[in-house]
């Protein structure tokens, strides 16, 4: 095991890809010279020279279209956005394109492409800088989704998603950048996509969550047991779409409870899609209803006071813990 | 641009003239299987600009591509593919290019170098200079043509990929189809540009016009294009002069062109110029001509034939390509 940032698990992922297999390279804003505009791209301008390493324009529709044509083409790009909130002007390529050419050529073109950059709220960014648009893409049959928490399973989930046969869109929330975990020395650690896991094992309640909410619980979790009296199960599904239904069914048939922390709007959301699976799989073994804790359905204000009111906290989370047990 | 095209051979102006007539020929067999409702959906005729298509065809080496956006039926023609599972895709069957998943407007055939078959206005056009760089990335010695339409010219699209092609060197060749109108827009009462062509030049892309109405102009002109791009590694643009002689698809009844300003155009007709031209050059005589259109009529008419007794695809196709594994949702 070797400690390190999620930022450097990232990087290393990249860098083995990029050894491994040539027809990998990585292209967006601020990746090559500077670095990447969150430095996650660190010394892969040095190591793989500017072929495989480009700047390019700020220009989200060209630069990921183009990515997305050179994957059709048959090679393996990793597009960074600097942010999710700018690959909106992107949409066109990933879900008209990247999404639909495997379908609409009945398997003769493929798009292996790998979408990554930063989520979530920063840290007063205020309204456009600081969303969770995940469900734009786990909406879209074609794209595959993965959002992780730690540096172990950002490190192996992007060593898959990049080996991927398909277009997969990997969220990195801005605020786990600087977090620190172990990652496995093992040259081949590498996490499947779909597969998600138990961050905690317990027998209470199932509490879902996934990316900084999920971080935000493994770090708090015990305070949580603490103040509740509750043998908390913690569920990160890891991706989105597809999601590990048998493991989430598994572990609420198991508890009986379920609670959904999810960084992102309720309307229409992953949590949303989640919270439908239970009452489909688990209706029988449920002994309340599903409990969501959202960010508050507004856009993202500036004021630090009034950014934390409107993300899910320690508090929103244990009330819903306390509502399913009936506390 | 620098000519580096050669002359083409009168039997190879013979051929092309049967590629064009062919085209023709699968239009407007498809326009009346389109009006016995036995095509569905969309369906957009490349009436008029067949020159263009045939051109293509004559000018790209097999490892090139081509890739379009949805007047696409003779380019997938034009690149390889039989008239069969072209036809049989219009009609939705099984036994289409691909297999009664597409339709019109997304013909594929990458085994010929035909990437499609693109749905939304300008949607190709990114993706060409992707392939233009995968090219570029494996040394492949290959060039990308990239049609779409005077509509296309003002998304963002095509501004960011000129920029991104220009600064990259991509061996991306952009045609710019300029029929004059967007669906029933003349371009004229959207467009701020000047020549479509010229906007190459803030791109440093190397850029010229020509009679897409016009055999031998197209080939010229799409030839030197596309060996100066695959010498130089640099993109170019062209725009092509053409008209098409029917509506935007089968259901656009044009009323945004009067019956003469459509005569006049019709009278640029490439099919008669080029029977002319082979006709005063000895190359063939107009009872040869004839035999080729009597020929190709009687094949279409098999071939529609063909189409409609074709299975419908089965249940299981609706799933099994939607991800490379089984889909789960």
């Amino acid at each position: 095991m070797a400690e390190m940032h999620f930022r450097e698990a990232l990087n290393r992922a990249m860098r083995e890809e990029m050894t491994r297999d040539e027809t990998v390279f990585l292209l967006g804003e601020e990746v090559a010279e500077y670095n990447g505009a969150y430095k996650v791209s660190q010394g892969l301008l040095d190591e793989f020279g500017p072929q495989r390493v480009l700047d390019t324009p700020i220009a989200e529709l060209g630069f990921v279209g183009l990515g997305v044509g050179a994957a059709i083409g048959g090679l393996r790009p990793i597009i960074e956005v600097m942010t999710f909130n700018f690959a909106m002007l992107s949409l066109d390529a990933i879900v008209n394109t990247a999404a639909k050419v495997r379908y609409m050529t009945a398997g003769k073109l493929a798009c292996p492409i790998v979408l990554r950059g930063a989520t979530g709220a920063g840290g007063a960014l205020a309204a456009q800088h600081s969303q969770s648009l995940e469900s734009q893409y786990t909406h879209i049959p074609g794209l595959k989704v993965v959002s992780p928490a730690t540096p172990a399973d950002a490190h192996g989930l992007l060593r898959s998603a990049i080996r991927d046969p398909d277009p997969t869109v990997f969220f990195e929330h801005e605020a786990l950048y600087g977090t620190r975990g172990d990652v496995p020395d093992d040259p081949d650690h590498i996490i499947p996509i779909g597969v998600g896991d138990i961050k905690r094992a317990g027998k209470d309640v199932t509490v879902i969550a996934w990316s900084r909410q999920m971080r935000q619980l493994i770090d708090n979790v015990d305070k949580l047991v603490e103040r509740t009296g509750l043998d908390i199960e913690l569920l990160d599904p890891r991706t989105l779409r597809p999601l590990d239904e048998d493991l989430i069914l598994e572990s609420v048939r198991k508890t009986g409870r379920a609670v959904i922390v999810e960084e992102a709007w309720p309307h229409s959301s992953v949590g949303a899609t989640i919270a439908d699976l239970i009452q489909r799989g688990a209706f029988d073994y449920l002994d309340a209803p599903v409990a969501r804790v959202n960010q508050r359905d507004v856009p993202m204000p500036y004021a630090p006071p009034l950014e934390k009111l409107s993300l899910p906290d320690l508090d929103r989370i244990e009330q819903a813990i306390r509502q399913v047990a009936y506390l | 641009m620098a000519d580096t095209s050669t002359q083409p051979e009168p039997e190879d102006l013979l051929a092309l003239y049967r590629q064009m007539v062919r085209f023709r020929r699968f239009e407007e067999a498809a326009a009346r299987a389109y009006g016995m409702g036995r095509i569905y959906g969309f369906c957009h005729l490349h009436i008029g600009q067949e020159a263009i298509a045939a051109a293509l065809g004559h000018a790209l080496q097999p490892r090139d591509l081509l890739i379009s956006g949805y007047r696409i039926h003779t380019l997938a023609l034009a690149r390889g593919m039989d008239d069969q599972p072209a036809m049989d895709e219009l009609f939705g069957k099984a036994t289409g290019c691909v297999q009664g998943l597409g339709g019109s407007m997304h013909l594929f055939d990458p085994d010929n170098g035909f990437m499609g078959g693109w749905g939304l206005v300008g949607q190709q056009v990114p993706t060409a200079t992707g392939l233009a760089f995968a090219q570029k990335y494996r040394n492949a010695n290959a060039v990308t043509v990239c049609l779409l339409g005077d509509g296309a010219v003002h998304q963002g699209a095509l501004h960011e990929s000129l920029n991104l092609a220009s600064i990259w060197d991509l061996p991306v060749v952009f045609i710019v189809e300029n029929n004059h109108y967007g669906m029933g827009t003349a371009v004229t009462r959207v467009s701020s540009l000047p020549p479509i062509h010229e906007l190459g030049k803030p791109y440093k892309i190397d850029h010229g016009e020509f009679d897409g109405m016009d055999l031998l102009a197209s080939l010229d002109a799409i030839s030197s294009a596309v060996e100066q791009t695959r010498t130089t590694s640099r993109p170019a643009l062209l725009e092509a002069r053409c008209s098409r002689f029917r509506g935007h698809s089968m259901s656009d009844p044009g009323k945004y062109r009067t019956r003469e300003q459509l005569e006049e155009e019709k009278a640029r007709d490439p099919i008669p110029r080029l029977a002319q031209h082979l006709v005063d050059n000895g190359a063939a005589t107009q009872e040869q001509l004839d035999a080729i259109d009597q020929e190709l009529k009687e094949h279409f008419k098999a071939v529609v034939r063909n189409a409609e007794q074709a299975p419908w695809p089965d249940n299981e196709l609706l799933d099994a390509y939607t991800h490379a594994t089984p889909n789960r949702h």
